[in-house]
C-alpha cells in the first residue's frame, strides 16, 4: 500500500468515526448525576445548585410495601404546566438517581416504570418546569431486595 | 441484534396511551453469579421517542431499572396514522427500536 493510498483511506475511515459518534455523544448527554455513589453527588449532578421547592401536586404512585425489589411499579404524574423533566432518585440504592424523562410539549406529565430497589428507602421525585424544580417524596418498605438480581 | 422493542398503544380523546416493553437482561454490575462472579453492568441508557419524524421524548435511565423494562407514556394531539418510535442504547454501545403505527 502507498502512502497516498493510506491518508486516504485513514482519512476516509476517521470522517465515517467522526459521523457515526456524533449522535452517540450527542446522545451521552444529560447523564449528569447518575454514576454517583450517594444522595448528594447525584443530586449535585442533576440540579446543578438549582433550588427546588415541595409540591403537592406531584402524583407518586408506588406501593408502601413491595414485597419484590426486583419489580416496583413507580408511576408519576402532574398537573404542573410546562413539565420539561421528571426525574426519580431512590436515596438508599447503590446508584440513587434511576431515570430522568425529558419532555416535548407532546407529552403529558405522566410517565410509569418499574424500578429495582436494593432495600427500603424514600423514594424522591422533581419535576422541573420552565423556571422552578417541585420534589415530593415517598416512603417505600422493601420485604426482599432487588439488588441480587 | 437485540430483541426489538414492543409497543401497544391506543387514541382516546386525542391522548394516545403508549405502552412499551424492552427486552434486557438490565444487569447492574452488582449482581454475582452462581460462581460467585460478578456480572458485568449491562443495561439501556437512553431511550428516545419519536412521533412521526419528530423527537418528544428522551430517556436517561441506571441501572436500577428492572429487568425488560417496561414504560408507559402519554402524548397528545395524538391522531390514526401517525408513527411511534422508541430508541434504545445501552451501555454497551448495543441499540435496538420498535414502531406501532397508531389506530
Amino acid at each position: 500500500m502507498n502512502r497516498r493510498h493510506w491518508l486516504k483511506t485513514t482519512l476516509g475511515l476517521s470522517a465515517a468515526v467522526t459521523v457515526i459518534m456524533g449522535p452517540l455523544r450527542a446522545m451521552a448527554v444529560g447523564r449528569q448525576g447518575f454514576d454517583a455513589r450517594d444522595v448528594d453527588d447525584a443530586l449535585q449532578g442533576l440540579l446543578n445548585g438549582r433550588s427546588v421547592e415541595q409540591s403537592k401536586d406531584i402524583l407518586l404512585k408506588i406501593p408502601d410495601i413491595a414485597e419484590n425489589g426486583a419489580v416496583v411499579p413507580v408511576s408519576v404524574s402532574t398537573e404542573l404546566e410546562g413539565v420539561q423533566a421528571i426525574s426519580l432518585l431512590i436515596e438508599n440504592n447503590p446508584n440513587p438517581l434511576t431515570g430522568r424523562f425529558e419532555l416535548s410539549p407532546d407529552v403529558m406529565a405522566d410517565v410509569s416504570a418499574r424500578i429495582k430497589m436494593g432495600e427500603s428507602s424514600v423514594v424522591r421525585v422533581y419535576v422541573e418546569t420552565a423556571d422552578k424544580i417541585y420534589t415530593t417524596a415517598k416512603e417505600v418498605k422493601v420485604t426482599i431486595g432487588g439488588c441480587g438480581g | 441484534m437485540a430483541a426489538p422493542v414492543k409497543i401497544r398503544g391506543k387514541i382516546k380523546d386525542g391522548i394516545a396511551e403508549i405502552k412499551s416493553l424492552m427486552p434486557h437482561p438490565m444487569e447492574t454490575g452488582t449482581r454475582r453469579d452462581a460462581d460467585g462472579q460478578l456480572v458485568p453492568a449491562h443495561y439501556i441508557q437512553t431511550v428516545t421517542c419519536f412521533k412521526n419524524a419528530e423527537q418528544i421524548m428522551q430517556a436517561q435511565w441506571g441501572p436500577a431499572v428492572s429487568k425488560n423494562p417496561f414504560f408507559s407514556f402519554k402524548v397528545k394531539n395524538a391522531n390514526a396514522g401517525d408513527v411511534i418510535r422508541i430508541d434504545w442504547l445501552d451501555n454497551r454501545g448495543e441499540t435496538s427500536s420498535g414502531e406501532l403505527v397508531l389506530k
